[in-house]
Formats: C-alpha cells, sequence, structure tokens
C-alpha cells in the first residue's frame, strides 16, 4: 500500500513537471521544473534498488547536464523572449502526433510479457551492495562499451573546443 | 508491490510529453530540454524493468545513456553558441537559411 | 573474482584506428602543415585496411564484438569513404579557411564508430557506436563556424539525430523488457523459443527501430533533415556523410533484422516496403526541382538509399549481397560526383548552384567528361557501376518474388535519368554564362582518377566485386 502511495505521488509529480518543463514560456522556469523533476526521478530509483543510478541521475544530470543549459539560457533574450509566441505553427499536428503515440504505445504493452527474471535478486544485491554489483559488471563483462564511451566523451571535448572556441589556430 | 506495467506507462507518458515539445516549441533550449525528458523517459523504462527481471544489464544501459547524454549537451549546445554568434537567435523556426 | 581480459586480436582494425586518431589529435598540435596530416591519416587508414585482412575473424568480449566477413566488407566501404573524403577536403577545407587539423581526427573517430557499429554484437554496443559516428559528424557538419549555413546544418542534424536516438533507444528498451538481453543472437534465439514473434510491443520496438534506422539512412519519411544538412555542411563532409553512416546505418539494419528479428521476419517486411516505395518516390520526384546540385544529389541520396533497402526486404543472403555491393558502387560514383563539385568552390564563388554548370563543357571540358559518368553512373546508365548495382539489386528482389516492386523502382528510376541529366545537358548544351574558374588540387585529381576508374572497371567487370560481396556473407 505505502508502496503504491510513493508511486503514486512520483508518477504524479514528474508527470506534471514533464509537463510544465514543455510548456513554459520563460527557458529559464524551465530548467528550474526540470531540476525538480531530476531529483523525483533519481527518488524513483531509489525504490528500484538503484541507489547508484540514483546518485549519478542527481550528479551528471542535475549537476552537469542542467548547468549547460543554464548557460545556454544566458544567451536567449529573455524580455523578448516573453514577448512571442512559444510554439510554431504546426503544434496542433505535434500534440495529435505525440497522443496518438502515446495511445499507440499504451495499446501494445497491453501485450508486453517481462522476461523470466534472471540471476540478480534483489537479496543478492542487498548482500553486494547496488554499487560494486554493477561496478563489477562495468568493468568486466561490459570493458568495450565502456571503452568506447570514453571515446564518445572525448569526441565531445573535441567537438565542442572546435565549434564554440572564440579563436581556432590553423 | 506496484506492478511494471504502471512503470511503463509512466515512462510512455513522459517519452510523448517528450515528444510533444521536441516537435512544438520554437525556443531550441527547450526543443533539446524536450530531447532529455525522452531520454529520462527510457532510463525510467530500462531502470524498472532491470529491477523487475532481476537483471542489471538495463541499468548498464541507462549508465551509458546517461554518460551519452552529457556528451550529446556539450556537443549541442556548442552547435547553438557557434549559431548564436552568426545569428542571434534561439528560435528554430527563424533558423531557415536554406529553403527548397 | 578473477577477470580475464577477452582476446583482442579480432579487433586489431578498431584499435588501430583509434590509436591513429589520438595520433592524429596530437600531431595537429606539433605539425604546422595541414596537408601532413592528412597524408598521416591516410597512411594510417591504408595500414589498418592491411590489419583488417591479418586479424583473426570471430566473435570477443562475449559476442560483443563481431568479426566475419559481413564487418569485413561493410569496413573496407568505410576506409574507401574516409580515404576518399580526405583526398578530396584536402585543398576544400583550405579554401574555406577551416584548415584546423581536428577535422581529420573527426573524421576518423567517426569512422570508428561506423567500425563499432557494423561488428556490434550487441544492441549496447550499436547505439554506442551509433553515437560515437553521429556526434562527430555533427560536430563536421558545422565545421564551417562562419557560415550561417553550417551551423544550421549541424544544428538540424543534431537535433533530429538525438531526436532518432531516443527512439532507437525507446525500441531497445521494449527488446530487452521482452526478452532480457541486448545480445543480438540470444534476442533471436528467446524470440522463436517463446513465440513471441507476433507479440505488439515486440512490432512496436521494430517500428522504433525502423525510424531510428531510416533517419541514419535518410530513408523516407525520416529524411527531411538531409538536404538542408547536405546543403549547408561542407561539401567534402557532404560527401563523407552521405556514405559512410548511410553504409552503416545498413548494416545495422542487415544485422538487427536478419538476425536478432529473423523470426518476425513478416512483421519487419510490411514495415518496410512502404518505406521504401515512399524513399524512392520522395528521393526521385523532389529531385527535379531542386537548383543547387548538394541538394539536389541529397534528394539522389535518399533515392539510393530507398533501392539499397529492396536488398534488406528481400531478407536473404543474395539480396543482402546485392545491397551491399550496391554501396560499395554507391561510395565510388557519390564521393566521384562531389569531387567534381568540390572543383567549382574557388575564393568568393560558391559554384552549387545547377546554372553554374552552363557550357561547362565547354570551358573545362575534362570535369565535364568526369561530371557526365558520374550522372551516368548515378542514372543507371551501362556500361557505368550504377546500372549493375541497380541490376543485381533488381534481380535478387524478383528472385524473392518482389516483381511489382521492382516494377516501381524501375519506374522511378527512369524518372531521375530526367534529373540526372539535366545537369549533362546543361554542361553540353548551353553556353557558359559564368566565368567558372576550377580549383584544381593533385589530392582531389587523385581522388577523381580513382573513382572514375573504379566506375568504368566495376561497369565492366561486375562479377569479382559481387562475388566478395557473397563470400563475404556467406557466413553470416
Amino acid at each position: 500500500m505505502i508502496q503504491q502511495a510513493f508511486f503514486a505521488y512520483f508518477a504524479f509529480v514528474i508527470t506534471i513537471l514533464s509537463l510544465l518543463i514543455v510548456t513554459r514560456k520563460n527557458p529559464v522556469h524551465s530548467v528550474m521544473w526540470m531540476l525538480l523533476l531530476f531529483f523525483h526521478i533519481a527518488g524513483m530509483y531509489l525504490f528500484l534498488n538503484a541507489e547508484f543510478m540514483a546518485a549519478i541521475q542527481v550528479i551528471v544530470y542535475a549537476g552537469g547536464i542542467l548547468v549547460l543549459f543554464l548557460f545556454a539560457v544566458l544567451l536567449v533574450n529573455i524580455r523578448e523572449e516573453l514577448q512571442i509566441g512559444k510554439y510554431i505553427g504546426a503544434a496542433p499536428t505535434s500534440f495529435t502526433f505525440a497522443v496518438g503515440l502515446f495511445v499507440v504505445i499504451v495499446m501494445s504493452l497491453r501485450s508486453f510479457v517481462a522476461a523470466p527474471p534472471g540471476i540478480y535478486s534483489i537479496e543478492l544485491i542487498k548482500q553486494e551492495t547496488h554499487t560494486k554489483a554493477l561496478g563489477k559488471l562495468l568493468y568486466t563483462e561490459f570493458l568495450y562499451p565502456f571503452e568506447v564511451a570514453s571515446l564518445i566523451l572525448l569526441v565531445a571535448i573535441i567537438g565542442a573546443i572546435v565549434l564554440a572556441k572564440r579563436r581556432l589556430k590553423s | 508491490m506496484v506492478p511494471l506495467s504502471w512503470y511503463m506507462v509512466l515512462g510512455a507518458v513522459v517519452f510523448a510529453i517528450g515528444v510533444f515539445g521536441f516537435l512544438s516549441r520554437k525556443n531550441i533550449i527547450i526543443v533539446f530540454m524536450s530531447i532529455e525528458l525522452m531520454l529520462n523517459a527510457v532510463n525510467i523504462n530500462l531502470i524498472s524493468m532491470s529491477h523487475y527481471i532481476q537483471d542489471l544489464r538495463g541499468q548498464i544501459l541507462a549508465f551509458f545513456v546517461i554518460a551519452v547524454a552529457a556528451a550529446e549537451a556539450a556537443i549541442g549546445l556548442a552547435i547553438v553558441i557557434a549559431l548564436f554568434r552568426n545569428k542571434a537567435t534561439a528560435h528554430v523556426d527563424e533558423v531557415k537559411e536554406m529553403q527548397g | 573474482m578473477n577477470f580475464q581480459l577477452p582476446d583482442l586480436a579480432p579487433m586489431m582494425p578498431e584499435l588501430v584506428m583509434t590509436a591513429l586518431a589520438l595520433v592524429v589529435l596530437l600531431a595537429d598540435l606539433l605539425i604546422r602543415k595541414k596537408e601532413v596530416i592528412a597524408l598521416i591519416s591516410m597512411a594510417g587508414v591504408a595500414f589498418v585496411a592491411l590489419t583488417l585482412f591479418y586479424a583473426p575473424g570471430g566473435a570477443t568480449f562475449g559476442t560483443m564484438y563481431i568479426s566475419d566477413g559481413y564487418s569485413t566488407f561493410f569496413k573496407v566501404i568505410f576506409f574507401i569513404n574516409v580515404i576518399l573524403s580526405v583526398l578530396i577536403s584536402i585543398k576544400y577545407i583550405a579554401v574555406e579557411r577551416v584548415n584546423y587539423g581536428e577535422y581529420y581526427s573527426l573524421i576518423l573517430f567517426s569512422t570508428i564508430g561506423m567500425m563499432i557499429m557494423a561488428s556490434a554484437g550487441d544492441l549496447i554496443v550499436l547505439y554506442l557506436g551509433l553515437e560515437l559516428m553521429a556526434l562527430s559528424t555533427y560536430v563536421l557538419a558545422g565545421f564551417i563556424r562562419h557560415d550561417i549555413k553550417s551551423n544550421e546544418a549541424a544544428l538540424k542534424y543534431f537535433l533530429l539525430g538525438a531526436f532518432s536516438s531516443a527512439f532507437l533507444l525507446y525500441g531497445i528498451s521494449l527488446v530487452y523488457g521482452l526478452t532480457g538481453t541486448t545480445d543480438i543472437k540470444a534476442i533471436a534465439s528467446f524470440i522463436s523459443e517463446k513465440g513471441l514473434a507476433d507479440n505488439l510491443s515486440l512490432l512496436l520496438s521494430v517500428a522504433f527501430l525502423v525510424v531510428a534506422f531510416g533517419f541514419k539512412i535518410a530513408a523516407a519519411p525520416f529524411h527531411m533533415w538531409a538536404p538542408d544538412v547536405y546543403e549547408g555542411a561542407p561539401t567534402s563532409i557532404t560527401a563523407f556523410m552521405s556514405v559512410g553512416p548511410k553504409a552503416a546505418g545498413f548494416a545495422v539494419l542487415g544485422r538487427v533484422f536478419m538476425v536478432a528479428f529473423a523470426s518476425a521476419k513478416v512483421d519487419w517486411a510490411v514495415i518496410l516496403i512502404p518505406v521504401a516505395i515512399l524513399t524512392m518516390a520522395v528521393g526521385n520526384i523532389v529531385a527535379l526541382s531542386q537548383t543547387n546540385i548538394k541538394r539536389m544529389l541529397a534528394y539522389s541520396s535518399i533515392a539510393h538509399a530507398g533501392y539499397a533497402l529492396l536488398g534488406i526486404i528481400t531478407a536473404n543472403n543474395d539480396g543482402l549481397a546485392s545491397m551491399m555491393n550496391y554501396l560499395m558502387i554507391y561510395a565510388f560514383m557519390n564521393i566521384g560526383a562531389f569531387a567534381v563539385i568540390i572543383m567549382l568552390r574557388s575564393e568568393g564563388f560558391k559554384g552549387d548552384n545547377i546554372s553554374d554548370y552552363e557550357g561547362l563543357a565547354k570551358t573545362h571540358p575534362l570535369a565535364a567528361m568526369l561530371m557526365l559518368i558520374f550522372m551516368f553512373s548515378l542514372t543507371g546508365i551501362p556500361p557505368t557501376a550504377g546500372f549493375i548495382g541497380k541490376l543485381y539489386i533488381f534481380m535478387s528482389a524478383i528472385n524473392a518474388g518482389y516483381t511489382w516492386l521492382v516494377v516501381i523502382a524501375v519506374i522511378f528510376s527512369a524518372i531521375s535519368a530526367y534529373f540526372y541529366l539535366r545537369i549533362v545537358m546543361y554542361m553540353y548544351m548551353k553556353e557558359p554564362k559564368t566565368d567558372v574558374s576550377l580549383t584544381t588540387s593533385f589530392s582531389n585529381g587523385v581522388a577523381l582518377a580513382v573513382t572514375t576508374v573504379a566506375v568504368l572497371v566495376i561497369g565492366v567487370l561486375p562479377a569479382s566485386l559481387l562475388e566478395l560481396a557473397k563470400a563475404a556473407i556467406s557466413g553470416f
């Protein structure tokens, strides 16, 4: 019962916050609502026994990505932003499309059957701690994708410098 | 115990809201935030599935999604800044140098 | 717990390529002449191509990395693509005043991403390879920072690319929830074991994957980004990304659909057939009204994706082999066409309007003749390679029982003759209006020579390339 209540709270707040993000006129407000959203999503991850994921959700998303967004928002002329309309002309079509997509997803989810449970039962993770279990997997079985991810981050650094640095030597 | 399908419906709701934001907003930064919403919807899906089918693969993928989202945010905002140097606009409908 | 590092020998090409990209990145600090960096990258890629043939095949890291004939063939396409693109870039990026060393390392990183995609045996690795390829290409598309068109191309490519990868991830998450795994082979066996083939959620995830890969190969209705991005991006990068990411998209499309969803085959053919028809229709019909040649080639590239999709729809080894054969030929003829276009760009002259080609045969007969060969090849007129590519694709589709689809494809192919031959007509039948001076360079000449010879030789002696593709696919 208590679990359902918590889920209901998180689901309700996450939905409302998502709607607020895409409908606010002022981008600064959107960023602030997004901060709150990320904390709620992190809270929900705690209920799914994924405390490491909750931690990096807060650290990377709220601490890293949102700060970048705030920097970019500084470029926008907020006063002018508040004067003009916030949607492009095709917004009603987009709304219909999004609702249609949602209906299609939910309809097809009715035939969804979850796969049979694997070996990482809740007891096992509790015994080993979540971070350790995840870390072991990441550095053994998933070492290859982990290394590829490092290349992606390197490309992000190079790319951001190439595009945004004021002067490049040639 | 909350059934898995509840989480998946929540994921679908957030995903659809993200799609709506992406397709309808003028401001590039909010369009970009809508993509982050969609990625978060995927992560909700992955982590809840991972919990219910007792397998950590989903969380590993969610971990990579967060890493890539950070890289994407850096590149995306660099592109916005590069655009801003040449044309002071943050609206997708004003970025139309090319029309065919 | 003991951990043993898996056998790294099969992934030698990727490792050497990564080392090369890092060396190029560092060399940029020490070497002033950027032409030297271009030379290092080309020599390095040639060396990587050698390791490709000496590295043992097989899977490593579980089955996350698969090296087989299929992936090797695609990697050869990527190497050809990167070498030719670098050749045509050297002079061009100096003309555009963006002669920075990062250009070459980003091209190499993008190619590493494509190689990872072609060899991916796991959806997680596939996703990461795709992002590595895409993020580097976003930056390259916006590489001319002082040009607003280039900024706009990067922005559009980035936004729609990120949007499509969100769809890819949603699809992967559904597959993961249904099967409990992301391994492509394990997904296939789970689906056939549990009889999930007609599950609605699985069908939805297949549809989402079609959306995501459709964006990468620029298939309609997911093609909207292509014309603007192709027009705005630096011309050398347009050539690079009209071949590389497209071939990589086809590589994963083939592997995921033929292996993972093999038992759900009817379902995905039903989704892909309308996509292929729409792609050919949009590509060929909208190309008719274009005035910018890069934009026209963008629509042409959309149309060619439609033809190549026929090879996937046939869903047998024959079809896949003809698709691979087609993509290899497309690499040569498309980069060849861009190598001519790039010559028209000179200081203070854009040279990307179709009207700039008026009377080119009178002022620059050699360039006009080369353009003629590439336009004939893109149309599919014998004795050029483009004809052979289309012929094999259509034959394999007819053998698989899709005669009506081939009839549609041939009709659209006939329509395409109008806009390709219009360029030829402009070059040969009109009087020169503007004074066009060509920017020639040795490297661009090499690229033109290689592509012309390849287009003509494959056109006359097609059998060996197709045999190669068939041999490559046999162990799939």
